[in-house]
């Protein structure tokens, strides 16, 4: 069984993210990019279902910016079998829309034929918590969001997802799509030789036009500014000190 | 214009304060028809109904939208979307599961998470974990939105609406249910909860993270924990507050031995009071704190709990 795994090059999540004065967005030049964290966790999680006999090949894909072909190597260096970029210009501050994204990753799937996507459940940049049930959707499959467990046999997948009252655990029809939550695995790093291994992998590249999809958005950025700020809060120095702002001044208790 | 909101549903009841805080978002839209979509939802229909702004609810009572399954669901709000221009949820995990799953069905974006809506088509919704804000402006025929609940209040009861019964659609039969873990609890639920007290990393342990538990329950608050402290195996994951967990905007948030990282912030900055207790003076949580105290929590947090009397 194939397993597809979409990777996105965003902000590093350790990076504090500077708003532009103009409001015209948030700055990405000459900033930290990594892989989206929840994306690596999906790569390890393809890595053991490999290891365990039941992945035959990994296949890591990005839409994105050229300089995207970063996170594929990541994804290559930790193992995955081969990489497929679809490029889409060079402006890191053009995001491609999830509903264009799960378009081609709809038509990669057509191609490849995964029994199994399995993604990141959101991207920390744009926080939208769409492409892969968007994918799932387009490809009329089944659906596991948020899961933090996995487990496939038998053409079947059996994911725990994590949802507001606690866990939810459902089973799911190959092939079908998983986004995984951060409490699925701890990703590995990639060792060196394992770095230099990947820069033999098969790297395919593309263009969404050679797919057929058309990425123009759907939604317009009118603009981006900052959230307003909390005021300065004061340090206490004693629990009575504490008991009475909140009585007295914030009356809250 | 029309709105489908869809209510929210724990089993078969209702998810009456999301739904009623998802309804002030919605109302701003045009006239709202909620749709209870579950098993055995009778009650919750009518209950939905007594919403102040819904006008109209559709009832779709049937096994397999029992336990809110995305794709039998998104079906039935595909083969009801024409009717409508929004299609309306709160941002739970429910609706977060179902609503893009519709969107891509319809050939549409998804607005996730709005904070506002400017007009029929345009809306604030928060990204990078809230540290920037942006505002959207849709060109799509329908509009697919959740609502983070936490920017809103509740609308109260109005005049009761007519409940519609509606037929179920074919289910695409590709995931089915096994089971649901969750654990009964008489705490308020950290999303509607008037206080809400989490604990960190810094607590140390489960079994020490019952301090925590007997603060919240001394101020008749929720549990909320960090990332670090559900991941430690303190706390269950449903209690996680942040970029990834719930995001909550109680009158008063105490952190207690939580350091502050951004993805936890993006959960709880917008608190009306935030109250800090960690050992270290240095941790930015005191950045966004209107009250701090610089202490070992194992002294501090018993003592607050007898002098909270
Ligand atoms: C993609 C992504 C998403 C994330 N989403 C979330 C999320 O939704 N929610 C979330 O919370 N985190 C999230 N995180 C994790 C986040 O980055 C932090 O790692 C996490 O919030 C840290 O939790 P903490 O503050 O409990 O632990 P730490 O950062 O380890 O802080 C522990 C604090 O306890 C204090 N302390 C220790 N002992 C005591 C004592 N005896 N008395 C008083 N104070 C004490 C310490 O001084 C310290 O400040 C996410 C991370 C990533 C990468």
């Amino acid at each position: 069984m194939k397993v597809l795994v979409p990777v996105k090059r965003v902000i590093d999540y350790n990076v504090k993210v500077r708003v532009r004065t103009d409001g015209s967005g948030v700055d990405l030049a000459n900033v930290k990019m990594s892989m989206n964290p929840f994306d690596e966790i999906a790569v390890e999680e393809a890595l053991r279902l490999r290891e365990s006999g039941i992945a035959s090949e990994i296949i890591a894909v990005s839409v994105g910016v050229r300089k995207a072909q970063l996170v594929l190597r990541t994804a290559l260096a930790m193992g995955a079998d081969r990489a497929i970029h679809i490029v889409t210009g060079d402006d890191p501050h053009v995001d491609v829309e999830p509903l264009a994204v799960a378009k081609i990753l709809h038509r990669i799937v057509q191609q490849e034929q995964p029994g199994l996507v399995l993604m990141g459940k959101q991207a920390i940049d744009n926080d939208l918590n769409a492409t892969g049930q968007m994918l799932a959707g387009l490809m009329a499959c089944g659906q596991a969001t948020f899961a933090s467990e996995l487990r496939v046999d038998d053409g079947q997948a059996t994911a725990t997802r994590e949802v507001d009252g606690g866990l939810q655990v459902v089973q799911l029809t190959l092939p079908c799509v998983v986004t995984v939550d951060l409490r699925m695995n701890e990703p590995r790093y990639p060792s060196l030789p394992n770095i230099r291994k990947a820069r033999r992998k098969p790297f395919a590249v593309h263009g969404p036009e050679d797919l057929g999809v058309d990425i123009s958005p759907r939604l317009n950025i009118l603009h981006t500014v900052e959230p307003p700020a909390r005021k300065a809060g004061e340090i206490l120095s004693t629990v009575d000190d504490l008991v009475a702002k909140l009585r007295d001044e914030a009356e809250v208790i | 214009m029309a709105v489908l909101l869809v209510a929210e549903l724990n089993g078969s009841s209702l998810a009456t304060d999301l739904t009623a805080k998802t309804i002030c978002a919605a109302r701003q839209l045009g006239s709202v028809t909620a749709l209870c979509a579950s098993e055995g939802c009778e009650e919750a229909a009518e209950e939905a109904g007594r919403l102040d702004g819904v006008d109209k609810v559709l009832v779709a009572s049937d096994g397999r939208y029992g336990h809110q399954l995305a794709e039998p669901t998104a079906e039935l709000i595909v083969a009801l979307s024409s009717e409508f221009e929004h299609i309306v949820g709160p941002a739970s995990t429910s609706a977060q599961n179902i609503l893009p799953r519709v969107a891509a069905l319809l050939d549409v974006m998804m607005i996730s998470d709005i904070t506002a809506v400017i007009d029929d088509n345009t809306f604030e919704r928060p990204i990078y974990a809230g540290n920037a804000i942006q505002t959207v402006q849709s060109i799509d025929h329908h509009k697919v939105i959740t609502v983070r609940t936490a920017s809103y209040d509740a609308v109260g009861e109005g005049t009761p609406a007519p409940v519609v019964a509606i037929e179920p659609v074919a289910d695409p039969g590709s995931s089915s249910w096994v089971e649901d873990r969750v654990a009964a609890s008489d705490r308020p639920e950290l999303t509607s909860a008037r206080a809400v007290v989490s604990g960190g990393r810094g607590v140390g342990s489960h079994d020490d993270f019952e301090l925590i538990e007997k603060l919240a329950d001394k101020l008749g608050a929720a549990v909320g924990a960090s990332r670090a402290a559900v991941d430690s195996g303190f706390a269950p994951n449903d209690w996680q507050v942040g970029q990834t967990g719930k995001v909550v905007a109680p009158d008063l948030y105490v952190a207690i031995g939580i350091s502050g990282a951004i993805q936890h912030l993006a959960g709880m900055k917008d608190s009306k009071i935030i109250v800090a207790i960690n050992k270290d003076g240095e941790a930015p949580i005191f950045q966004v704190a209107d009250y701090g105290l610089v202490a070992d929590l194992f002294t501090a947090v018993p003592e607050l709990i007898d002098k909270l009397d």
